[in-house]
């Protein structure tokens, strides 16, 4: 599979980086390459293997389901680019 | 000279009152000052935080209660939160990020005593192997060729800062993060030790997420004993990660000087790379030969899907990684890059914020989890990576470990392998397969090419028996002998 112009695009804007138009090219090469040595898989006989999501071969503990944690506006946005208050600021959304 | 010393000399050294804290703070902090503006292994020094550190570690071992690392002066990979110490993760999305929290790898650290000398230079969010990616400028190799001194070479990546710090004397010991072979292969370019624990031997918490099934934080230092010596305060259970193992942690300095009297190691055939250097399969068979030896016995194994363990990685890896970096957004923290609407907020913060590489695997990463593709890619992956476990678990019902080079090649200079990224990925070869399969892995210093550059031999082990790797690697330093130093180091 070869990844067209308009694919690497729209990849982009699923993954919300701006892309300008004199990038496209450049990267649409890089990424057929890297696809293109990804197609070695194919060749493999995956029938009837369950897929491995992690390498924790184990199960996931339970714990009490209480909070342990929090309580801390201020440290939590200290970072913050933009704050009001409690809140992180962004750009009107709904006019 | 101090520097010079390793971490089980200096902690002899800190308790007979031979030196204080302080005096071995300054003098690495010292020798970060002469070097670092030549080498950039760290992004961040923290002089005054370090030497109030030493001050505290100089009072416990005055009032007779020193711990495993108190005093012991380390670089920390700047993947790692540190509560208010600016952590970058090599990134420029991350730039003006300082932490309100302590990694639980570093708060353990520092709960046994260790100085945090600073943040050192790292691959952007760990994706690279020659730290050329990191926004903070890539880091020099302390080594040089014999036969061309002019050519500046890179120490390995993505923990390149950590493995130069070590290397020329700036830290005792290091913290890296391992994801596909990030902690070995600089380990193995800067003639250290590294160790990629057992996947939830160390927790994950506070350090920044590349890849979350495959990141692994691990230790590096110049022998076997300071290594495990740093695992043992490393490792251990942690509630905030919950793929972290609910395992007692073992004596793995201990475990150093065990032997390897009756072990089996295998040699896994498919680890033959084409056009591998002769003198790197001259030295796997010194290794093989040092093991046997010291009495063990070398038996022929095989790993048959070892050559898709790297394209499986290159799916596996930039999924999660593209699913990791969502959270950089330009709102909660980080860079912003203010737009016309939200949503042109968010392209142009993470257009401006991420280097090229980054912003390559994000983009591999979104296409194979995207609708129509997912079970061609991700899921094809997800199946062959359960194939490369079986192999291990199969050939580790035969053998105690595995026995292979850590690299294709030694260091190589700036520069170089930069015009492909398939052709640096190559690098990891060797590595990948562990990282799939969760098991630990050391690389330890074991000869020199002819250049009089390093290279290393890795030891792949049994989940959760990094003691039998230890054991190993004991074995292995011990009879290699290693002692060549890098061109540029503290008092060189």
């Amino acid at each position: 599979m070869s990844l067209d112009h308009a694919t690497v695009r729209r990849i982009a804007s699923l993954a919300r980086i701006r892309v300008e138009e004199h990038e496209v090219e450049t990267l649409r090469n890089e990424l057929n390459g890297i696809l293109g040595w990804i197609e070695q898989l194919n060749e493999v006989d995956i029938t009837g293997i369950a897929p491995l999501t992690g390498a924790a071969n184990m199960a996931l503990a339970l714990r009490a389901d209480v909070v342990t944690d929090g309580g801390y506006p201020d440290k939590i946005l200290a970072n913050a680019p933009e704050r009001i208050g409690d809140f992180y600021a962004v750009p009107k959304v709904v006019e | 000279m101090l520097t010079d010393l390793t971490i089980a000399e200096a902690r002899e050294g800190l308790r007979a009152k031979d030196f204080s804290a302080v005096e071995l703070t300054t003098a690495h902090l010292d020798a970060i000052d002469a070097l670092n503006p030549r080498l950039n292994a760290f992004i961040t020094v923290s002089h005054a935080a370090a030497l109030e550190q030493a001050r505290r570690a100089d009072s416990a071992l005055a009032a007779g209660t020193p711990r495993a690392l108190t005093g012991i002066p380390l670089a920390i990979k700047d993947l790692f939160c540190t509560e208010g110490v600016r952590t970058t993760a090599g990134s420029k999305i991350l730039g003006p990020f300082v932490p309100p929290y302590e990694s639980t790898v570093t708060a353990q650290l520092l709960r046994d005593g260790a100085v945090f000398l600073g943040k050192a230079n790292l691959d952007e969010f760990a994706m690279g192997s020659s730290n050329m990616t990191s926004a903070y400028g890539p880091v020099e190799s302390p080594w040089k060729r014999r036969q061309d001194q002019a050519a500046v070479l890179v120490p390995g990546g993505s923990s390149g800062g950590s493995a130069a710090a070590v290397s020329a004397r700036l830290a005792m010991g290091a913290t890296g993060t391992d994801t596909g072979g990030s902690i070995r292969q600089p380990a193995s370019y800067c003639g250290l030790v590294g160790m990629k624990p057992t996947y939830g031997r160390c927790s994950r918490w506070g350090v920044v997420a590349f890849a979350s099934s495959l990141d692994h934080p691990g230790p590096f230092a110049r022998t076997v004993r300071d290594t495990a010596i740093l695992l043992g305060s490393m490792a251990g259970h942690d509630p905030k990660d919950s793929t972290s193992a609910f395992l007692p942690v073992p004596d793995f300095e201990a475990a150093c000087a065990r032997g390897v009297k009756g072990l089996r190691i295998g040699v896994p055939r498919e680890y033959r790379a084409d056009g591998m250097p002769s003198e790197i399969e001259a030295l796997w068979q010194q290794g093989l030969n040092w093991l046997r030896a010291a009495g063990a016995e070398v038996v022929d194994v095989s790993l048959p899907h070892t050559k898709y363990g790297l394209a499986t990685y290159y799916i596996v890896a930039p999924a999660e990684a593209s699913s990791n970096l969502a959270r950089y957004d330009g709102v909660r923290f980080g860079l912003r890059h203010d737009g016309e609407d939200l949503r042109d907020l968010y392209e142009r913060t993470r257009a401006e914020g991420f280097g090229h590489e980054v912003r390559r695997r994000i983009l591999i990463g979104t296409y194979v989890l995207s609708a129509g593709y997912y079970d061609a890619y991700y899921l094809r992956a997800q199946k062959i990576r359960a194939l490369i476990l079986k192999d291990f678990t199969e050939a580790f019902a035969q053998v105690d470990a595995l026995l292979t080079p850590t690299a294709p090649s030694a260091a190589f200079a700036q520069g170089e392998n930069m015009d492909d990224p398939v052709k640096m990925y190559l690098n990891d070869v060797f590595t990948v397969p562990a990282n799939l399969a969760g098991v630990p892995a050391v690389s330890v210093p074991a000869g020199l090419d002819a250049n009089g550059l390093p290279l290393g031999l890795q030891v792949i082990g049994k989940p959760f028996d990094e003691e039998t790797l230890f054991a190993v690697a004991g074995a292995i330093e011990a009879a290699a002998g290693f002692a060549a130093v890098p061109e540029v180091r503290a008092g060189g």
